[in-house]
Order: structure tokens, then C-alpha cells, then sequence
């Protein structure tokens, strides 16, 4: 890869949904590639036009700008498969015997 | 006021769409959420941005949350009614909030999720242009966005609740599978069910029939029923039929049908508030009849609007030039405005909206159409048949005289649509008829009824000549011509 990873997670408040996915977000992430990539986290009701300019209707979203193709993701981010396949890293890579099946 | 009101009275917001504040009596619940439910294509993108356009002109600025289509594309859309939302946008009078799917991101569901992010763009926007009115268009393809439903159900509960709290009057449109069907899909209705508006787009007999209807207003009154509505140039209009006030004048001024003669039959020439049906066979000489009442009209100093649905302005000129009137010159002093249209070329609605529109803009005395059965092949029998209650009722609104022809479809008298649908609602009837007698053809005219009034209740023989039409005496010794069948009678009885 060429470019870094480029994250923007949009979330609300300090609402535990938000709390988990950006736990859930940063354990993940650690596990894979940790100091490898640049994050954004976004407060809705801080930055509304945020929001607006990226179209987020749910929350929490979680933007990969880069590498293309840009992709989206919604909710808490506890599906850690579906979290790894769309930010596009090889799923052998991290601990399979997390809980994030439960 | 009625009890059912008393004590929790409802405010009305009204919208300054034409026909639809009098079909909803008084607008949309000020503050409240009402459903708009329809098919594809039946118009719901664009009284949802009628409704913000208007609300702007008023004073009231909106915001549109679309979920289909892009800002760009409603934009550009819209553009064709005259609507200038980028201009609008630039004043701060309307703003988007953009729910419209983005086709190039890859998108996946990982994990519970909630629509907080879309309830603070709303609220952000609503307070960014200080926003009294908001549309949601349309909510139902939020449903095909996202994969649970039972979220989004939830969540578009709490839009609502959200909406009730930011005290805006709101607009929500959705999807229906069909006309007559289920109120909404997905049953979104339960979510605003306080109010319900069915927009319909119906096929009858290969025509459609755009109708709208308010089903429901919780608390406060509406007019029952479906209306019509056209989507013209200017965006969409609602033809209220029953809620046209009938307001029954009984002017005793009368005016020349442009023959003395006729004058004298129906006891002094026609009234000024009233309608005159004037029906016939192809030949009899109903357009005579218009051209002597435009004519003598013209002659006592009035305004006269003259649309013909049957022959070409050419032709209408010529044949009253042949009478000896220049129609031509007429028109252009302003002492007449002749309206030719072929009846196929737009749905009866328009055809009402245009000929209202002549009458307001033309301002004429008297207003002829030659003839109004020539619109009866443009709509189904039902539209035809509120078209007719909708024009009458307007013309005698405007204190004029109005002079409707009818062409029967066999020649020896019968009876067209036309007559079926309008005879009750004009004051006057006049019959043409053809009358076969010792081999000869002749024709036939009589005073069938003149409401409030004596008249001349004889057949009279009419003739036409290059000087127009003359009466003559009656038919002494035929019988049976006003139903089609004239048979000569012995002499012997008289």
C-alpha cells in the first residue's frame, strides 16, 4: 500500500454506542497495523456540516478516505470480520479468538 | 364551530398551493407531521417542493431532507416550475439535508447503529435557516438503505418525535405499491398517523386521473373525497369541485343572445349570472348561435371569450365574416379574444386551469364554448363530468353570461353526455333539432327551460341565411322532433 490509512468516524456525543465503537475501533486497529494509520473522530453535534458534507445519516459511521475505494461503515463496529474486510486488512491478521461474536 | 372542536382546536398552516389549502380547509396542521402517500410518479417530489417554495414567499423557510435524489438533480428538476432553489438556498431560505444514497462507497453494517447523526443534521439545518416548514421525501427508500428494518422502524419513530419537537410543520411523503391498495409500504403511516394524504395517479379507461384525497386529519375538519389536480408550469393545483361554493345569484339583469328574435322566446334575452346549454346535431347551427351571441355581446358594449374546441380560428373567423362580422377586427380593439385548442392536446384539468386562467386574465362579460362536448372524448365520464361542474361553477361565480354548445351524437336529436352532466346545472336549455317534413329537411328551435323566467315554449322554424339566423313560426303540424322521430300530423288536427 502506498497510502496510509486514512479513518474518519463519525459519532454523537459521548453516547455509549459511541464509546464502544470508538473502543472497538482503536482495538482493532492496534491488534493490525498499530501507528500505521490516521484517524479522525468526528462529533455530529459538534460539526454538523461534517455530517452534511459526508452524507451520514447513521450513527456510528466509519469512513475509509484511503487507500481507495472509499468505503463505509455503520454501527458500534463489534462485527470485527465485517469491520476488517471493509477497511480492506487481510483478516489472518488479527486474534480470532476475540469476542466478537458474543 | 362544531363540539367536536371545542377546547382543542387546531391551527392550520397554510401552504399557498392553489386548490389544496381549500380541499384540506385551512392548509396543514401547524406543527405536526402529515403523510403524503402515493404511487410512482404521482407527484409527491413535487408538492413536498411546492410546499418549501411557497412556504419561502411566505416568509416560512424549509428545509428539504431528501432520501432518493441528490440535491443536484431535485435542483435541476424543479427548475422547469420556475422554482430557483439554488437562489433560495444563497438567500438562507431553504437548506438540504442530503440522505440520498451514495452509489460509489462500498457500504457494510457492522454493528448496532441509531439515525442521531440524521436527527442533528435536521436539527442543525432547521436552525441554520430558521426553518417553519420541512419535507421528508421520501421515507420509504430509507427501507431499502439499510438492512434492519425493525432499526429503521424505530428510528423513523424517533425522527418524528424529533420533528414534534423542533415545532415545524412537516411534510413526510412515501411510497405506495398500488392506488387503491395498502396506505403506505412498509406501513409507514403508523409513525405519523395523526394526518394521511393519498396522492393518486389512476388508469380509467387508458386516461390517467391524477385525484387527491385527505384521509385522514386527527382533531380537525377536511374536505372528504378525491379531487383532482393537474401538475401545470407553475407546479401543482388542486381542483376543489365540492368545495366551490355554489353561490346561487338570482340576477334579474338580462343580456342579448345576439338575436332579437331568441330574445323575445326566452322572455326578454338571457340572464347575466347564468348558463345556457345549446345543443344540437352537427349543422343546426349551434356555432351561428355563438356567433350571435359574441357577436350582439359585442354590439351592447361587453367583453366576450369565445373558445372553440371544434373548428380552427380561421374557420370561425370566415363563417362569421360570412355573417357579416369581422371577429378578426374585434380582437384586435380587445372587444373579443377567441380561443382555439384542439381538446386532445392536454388532460381536461389543464384544459380547466387554461380556460379559468383566460377568463381571469381576458376579464370578458360573457364567455361561449363551441363546443363543450368536444372535451368529452379527453376524459373519462367522471372527470368529464367534474371538469363541467368545476367551469360552470366558476363562470356563474364570475357574474357572466355563458353560452355552452353541444353536439348529439345522431343527428335527429338524442341526448350527449354533455346534456346528461350539465342540464341540471344550467339555467337555460336551448334545443336544435333537425325536423323532416314533406320531404324537406328543416330546422328546429325551442326554449327547453329558462330558470326564473316566462318563455316562448313553441318549436320554431330557424333558418340560416347570409344575414345569420332568423326564426320563424312554429312547426304547427309535426309532432315528435324534440325525441328524434318528427312525424307530420293530418292536417285536420292543427
Amino acid at each position: 500500500m502506498i497510502d496510509k490509512l486514512r479513518l474518519e468516524l463519525f459519532v454523537i456525543g459521548h453516547s455509549p454506542r459511541s464509546k464502544t465503537a470508538v473502543d472497538n475501533l482503536r482495538r482493532i486497529l492496534d491488534s493490525t497495523m498499530p501507528g500505521e494509520f490516521d484517524l479522525k473522530i468526528i462529533d455530529v453535534l459538534e460539526q454538523p456540516q461534517a455530517a452534511e458534507d459526508s452524507n451520514i445519516m447513521a450513527t456510528p459511521t466509519l469512513i475509509k478516505r484511503a487507500p481507495a475505494p472509499v468505503s463505509r461503515l455503520l454501527g458500534d463496529l463489534s462485527a470485527t470480520d465485517t469491520v476488517l474486510r471493509g477497511l480492506g486488512i487481510d483478516s489472518t491478521v488479527p486474534n480470532k479468538d476475540d469476542d466478537d461474536n458474543k | 364551530m362544531t363540539t367536536s372542536e371545542r377546547g382543542r382546536k387546531i391551527e392550520k398552516l397554510l401552504t399557498g398551493i392553489e386548490g389544496f389549502d381549500l380541499v384540506t380547509n385551512g392548509g396543514l396542521p401547524v406543527g405536526r407531521s402529515t403523510l403524503i402517500a402515493g404511487t410512482a410518479g404521482s407527484a409527491k417530489t413535487v408538492l413536498a417542493m411546492q410546499f418549501l417554495v411557497e412556504g419561502t414567499a411566505r416568509g416560512e423557510n424549509g428545509v428539504l431532507v431528501t432520501f432518493e435524489e441528490t440535491p443536484a438533480d431535485l435542483r435541476r428538476n424543479v427548475l422547469g416550475f420556475g422554482w430557483d432553489v439554488a437562489r433560495l438556498e444563497a438567500e438562507g431560505k431553504l437548506a438540504f439535508v442530503d440522505a440520498s444514497p451514495r452509489a460509489d462507497e462500498e457500504r457494510l453494517e457492522a454493528g448496532a447503529y441509531d439515525f442521531s447523526a440524521l436527527i442533528a443534521r435536521i436539527g442543525a439545518a432547521v436552525r441554520r435557516v430558521s426553518a417553519k416548514r420541512v419535507a421528508l421525501d421520501s421515507i420509504g427508500s430509507i427501507f431499502s438503505q439499510f438492512k434492519d428494518t425493525a432499526i429503521v422502524r424505530r428510528e423513523l419513530h424517533r425522527i418524528a418525535t424529533a420533528l414534534k419537537e423542533l415545532s415545524v410543520t412537516a411534510l413526510i411523503t412515501c411510497e405506495r405499491n398500488d392506488d387503491y391498495g395498502d396506505i403506505s409500504r412498509h406501513g409507514v403511516e403508523e409513525f405519523v398517523a395523526d394526518n394521511v394524504i393519498l396522492l393518486r395517479n389512476a388508469l380509467e379507461d387508458e386516461k390517467r386521473r391524477r385525484t387527491i384525497e385527505v384521509l385522514k386529519f386527527r382533531g380537525t375538519r377536511h374536505q372528504k373525497g378525491e379531487f383532482p389536480f393537474s401538475v401545470t408550469d407553475n407546479g401543482l393545483i388542486v381542483i376543489p369541485l365540492s368545495a366551490i361554493e355554489l353561490k346561487q345569484k338570482s340576477g334579474t339583469l338580462r343580456v342579448t343572445s345576439g338575436s332579437t328574435e331568441l330574445d323575445r322566446m326566452c322572455g326578454g334575452g338571457f340572464f347575466r349570472d347564468s348558463i345556457i346549454l345549446a345543443s344540437g346535431s352537427t349543422g343546426t347551427g349551434k356555432t351561428l348561435l355563438v356567433t350571435a351571441f359574441t357577436a350582439g355581446g359585442i354590439a351592447a358594449g361587453e367583453r366576450c371569450l369565445t373558445f372553440c374546441f371544434e373548428e380552427s380560428r380561421g374557420q370561425f373567423f370566415r363563417n362569421a365574416a360570412g355573417w357579416g362580422f369581422d371577429f378578426e377586427q374585434l380582437e384586435r380593439e380587445g372587444h373579443l379574444q377567441v380561443i382555439t385548442d384542439y381538446p386532445e392536446v392536454m388532460p381536461l384539468e389543464d384544459h380547466l386551469i387554461r380556460m379559468k386562467q383566460a377568463i381571469i386574465d381576458f376579464k370578458p362579460h360573457r364567455v361561449a364554448v363551441d363546443s363543450l362536448s368536444a372535451l368529452e372524448r379527453v376524459g373519462t365520464n367522471r372527470s368529464f363530468r367534474e371538469f363541467v361542474i368545476a367551469l360552470t361553477a366558476f363562470v356563474k361565480d364570475q357574474e357572466m353570461a355563458g353560452l355552452f354548445t353541444s353536439t348529439t351524437p345522431t343527428l335527429f336529436g338524442g341526448t350527449s353526455v354533455t346534456e346528461a352532466h350539465i342540464s341540471t346545472i344550467c339555467d337555460s336549455i336551448i334545443l336544435l333539432r333537425y325536423v323532416e317534413t314533406s320531404g324537406e329537411m328543416r330546422r328546429g328551435l325551442t326554449v327547453l327551460k329558462m330558470r326564473g323566467s316566462a318563455h316562448d315554449k313553441e318549436i320554431r322554424e330557424f333558418t340560416i341565411d347570409g344575414a345569420g339566423m332568423h326564426l320563424g313560426d312554429a312547426f304547427r303540424n309535426v309532432a315528435g322532433i324534440i325525441v328524434g322521430a318528427p312525424t307530420q300530423l293530418p292536417v285536420s288536427t292543427r
